[in-house]
């Protein structure tokens, strides 16, 4: 039964291999032919599932940006074709809408994938194919480091921590706590980075507590944590615990600073508040975008988003659409120089590219040194007294 | 001093929390020996029925409080009468697997009408801190402490002074021969059904209060904490649940004061072991010989 089984999903992927070997010869017998109006990209990412709106966030962010380069003409000329793949959030389907993606449709880089995991998974089977993949949010230090054509468009958890370090000394905060959740990659990480900056900067870590997932009373962490009567605590987690966090320590009467990352963004004014307005006061986090950064770049993002989507962009639209502007900026230098695409040397020219190129991204400039990691500035963000956020600063890298 | 006087306010709260919710667990056992395990998302449906009141509705935290008890209870009397009732005379296994049942259904359907996001419940109150000397003390946790006195004080005054209360000991007693001395033992286990249910009904808002948010799955931790209570403070006895509650939360406060947050489920559900190879009846609780 087994061996049946295996056997007949050996023949399906032979056959689609087949097929797509086929469809590849099609393709380049239509190049020959003079078909050459298009470039195509791939775009991958969760768009079904838990974690869909991330996906569907960077994927219209994406979406948007080709549309706009189509509208003006393309590239070279050329109009860029978009092939979406819905990986679910999954590693394997990822793998599979990957292998898709470049012998099916003979994508010449992709915009992906979203998720850490899925986004390793994708990096690991692109390094033979050497296609260049540009995530727009997967920031966990590993994703970029299998090859160099892997990219990102977002800062890692150990940066964010650092810049909120920096912030905070900038500040002049003495003495800060921290309180994250174990057992998670992103609190940790970002924890780590924070104390370790935090303390070259001569600041004192008066306590780092810890709770688990699921928890919800946190209210012994931070009596122990009032008690070292810190200048400002570091929340590093997503909003809904942040929430709590916050409105438990202000029932104990804590009322100074709260610092944190880019999960904070959604902690106020999107389909829940996850904390009143009036505890919102002297928070403070880092992040890609906001619509409150009212410069002339972010600016039209946001109008033009409003019109394509009828709603505001958040900073995972903001980050595909830089994602997809870095991977034109490849493209272009891969075009200008004139290579057939789909070819080694064009593939590596679209990697050149990326590597070498200056963006002028609604997240900001970003640019490479060496390695797939972004070098960009950070938001500081705070909270009106209304409760929407407002840019308190701008952090250069 | 004052972290210490902080630290115990915060053991008392979580601990009163597990009380009144052990409280339902036990009296539910005592009455009709049913490990009532849909208890722990009555207080969920009690802390959706806040959301609902304040943040969709907008009417005032007076009507939330009143409506999450009321739903609460109408739930919990739902319950017996549609899962429980009909299964009075079956194996006790199929009424315990009944209810698993109706605790999965609760929390399926929740995340069915409500999604699967924690949705969040606004502030009851403005006031959020009370200044006492030096101390500043939460008001969601002093609140729940007295009225976990309080609701511990009526409730043992109904079990013990009234008529209703003599009846449900009787059926506790002996079920068989309350009947026969003319004790309506049915509509005597949708009462014990419905005090069990206002007082998670009155957890809830504690809970909503202290910890607002509401999600599908929030009853089954709480409830599985509140079952240990109830067992280490001996099932069926009333102070045993209130005192196997306090136990649970101190025990909780303490493993995290002391930094090692990570073990605090660990450590509850060890006590569990230590209380049933030690003493399987609870601290409270009865040896009851079998008659032949």
């Amino acid at each position: 039964m087994c061996e049946n089984v295996s056997r007949r999903q050996f023949l399906q992927a032979s056959a689609l291999a087949m097929a797509g070997l086929g469809l590849a010869g099609c393709g380049n017998g239509g190049t020959e032919g003079g078909d050459a109006t298009e470039i195509k990209v791939g775009i991958l990412g969760p768009h079904t599932g838990d974690n869909s709106s991330y996906g569907l966030a960077c994927k219209n962010g994406a979406q948007l940006y080709f549309d706009q380069l189509n509208a003006d003409g393309g590239i070279n000329g050329k109009q860029v074709t978009t092939f979406v793949y819905d990986d679910k959030g999954d590693a394997t389907e990822a793998v599979n809408a990957y292998n898709s993606l470049v012998q099916n449709d003979g994508v010449t880089a992709i915009v992906g994938a979203v998720l850490t995991v899925p986004s390793i998974a994708v990096a690991k089977a692109s390094v033979a194919d050497n296609m260049p993949c540009v995530t727009p949010s997967a920031t966990a230090a590993d994703v970029v480091t299998f090859g160099d054509n892997t990219f990102r468009t977002c800062v890692t958890d150990p940066v964010q921590g650092v810049v909120m370090a920096d912030f905070a000394a900038e500040q002049g905060y003495k003495n800060v706590a921290t309180l994250y959740k174990t057992g998670d990659d992103y609190n940790e990480g970002v924890n780590a980075a924070f104390c370790e900056e935090a303390e070259a900067k001569g600041i004192t870590i008066t306590s780092q507590q810890s709770y688990s997932d699921g928890d919800v009373d946190f209210n012994t962490q931070l009596t122990a944590i009032i008690a070292t009567n810190p200048d400002a605590i570091l929340l590093p987690n997503y909003y809904q615990e942040d929430g709590m966090i916050v409105t438990q320590a202000r029932q104990q009467g804590y009322d100074k600073v709260f610092l944190g990352v880019d999960g904070w963004s959604g902690i106020y004014g999107g389909p829940e508040n996850y904390a009143d307005a009036a505890d919102l006061h002297d928070c403070y986090y880092c992040c890609a975008f906001s619509v409150s950064n009212e410069t002339e770049v972010s600016k039209a993002f946001t109008e033009d988003y409003q019109e394509a989507y009828g709603e505001a962009p958040t900073n995972f639209c903001a980050l595909g659409y830089d994602a997809a502007m870095t991977v034109a900026a490849g493209l272009t230098a891969a075009e200008e120089a004139g290579l057939e695409a789909g070819s080694e040397d064009y593939k590596q020219a679209v990697i050149d590219g990326i590597a070498s190129a200056t963006v002028e991204g609604v997240t900001g400039t970003i640019s490479y040194d060496g390695t797939g990691d972004p070098v960009k500035s950070s938001l500081i963000l705070t909270f009106a007294e209304d409760g929407s956020e407002k840019t308190f600063d701008i952090i250069e890298a | 001093m004052d972290m210490f006087l902080s630290q115990m306010l915060n053991g008392l709260q979580l601990g009163s929390i597990y009380a009144l919710v052990a409280l339902g667990y036990t009296m539910v056992y005592g009455i009709i020996l049913l490990l009532n395990f849909a208890h722990g998302d009555i207080i969920m449906v009690g802390a959706y029925v806040s959301w609902l009141v304040m943040a969709q509705l907008g009417l005032s935290p007076v009507v939330a409080v009143l409506l999450s008890v009321a739903a609460c209870t109408l739930v919990g009397v739902l319950i017996d009468k549609v899962a429980y009732a009909p299964l009075r005379n079956a194996p006790r296994l199929s009424i315990l697997i009944t209810a698993i049942g109706v605790s999965y259904f609760l929390e399926n359907g929740a995340q069915l009408v409500f999604g699967a996001d924690a949705k969040r419940v606004p502030a009851f109150t403005d006031l959020q801190t009370i200044q006492l000397g030096g101390l500043s003390l939460s008001f969601p946790a002093v609140a729940t402490v007295l009225v976990t006195i309080v609701a511990t004080v009526a409730l043992t005054l109904l079990v013990q002074k009234s008529k209703l209360g003599k009846a449900m000991r009787a059926v506790s007693e002996d079920m068989g021969a309350a009947r026969l001395m003319g004790i309506n033992v049915n509509s005597t286990i949708s009462f014990t059904f419905a005090v069990g249910s206002a007082l998670a009904g009155i957890g809830a808002v504690l809970y909503a209060m202290a910890y607002t948010q509401a999600s599908p799955t929030m009853g089954m931790m709480l409830g599985t904490k509140a079952f240990v209570a109830a067992v280490l403070g001996g099932i069926g006895s009333i102070p045993g649940a209130v005192v196997g509650g306090l136990i649970v939360g101190f025990a909780e406060m303490v493993v995290t004061a002391l930094g090692l947050s990570v073990w605090k489920d660990a450590v509850v559900f060890l006590l569990l072991i230590i209380v049933l190879v030690v003493r399987p009846t609870g601290i409270f609780g009865r040896t009851m010989s079998e008659k032949v």
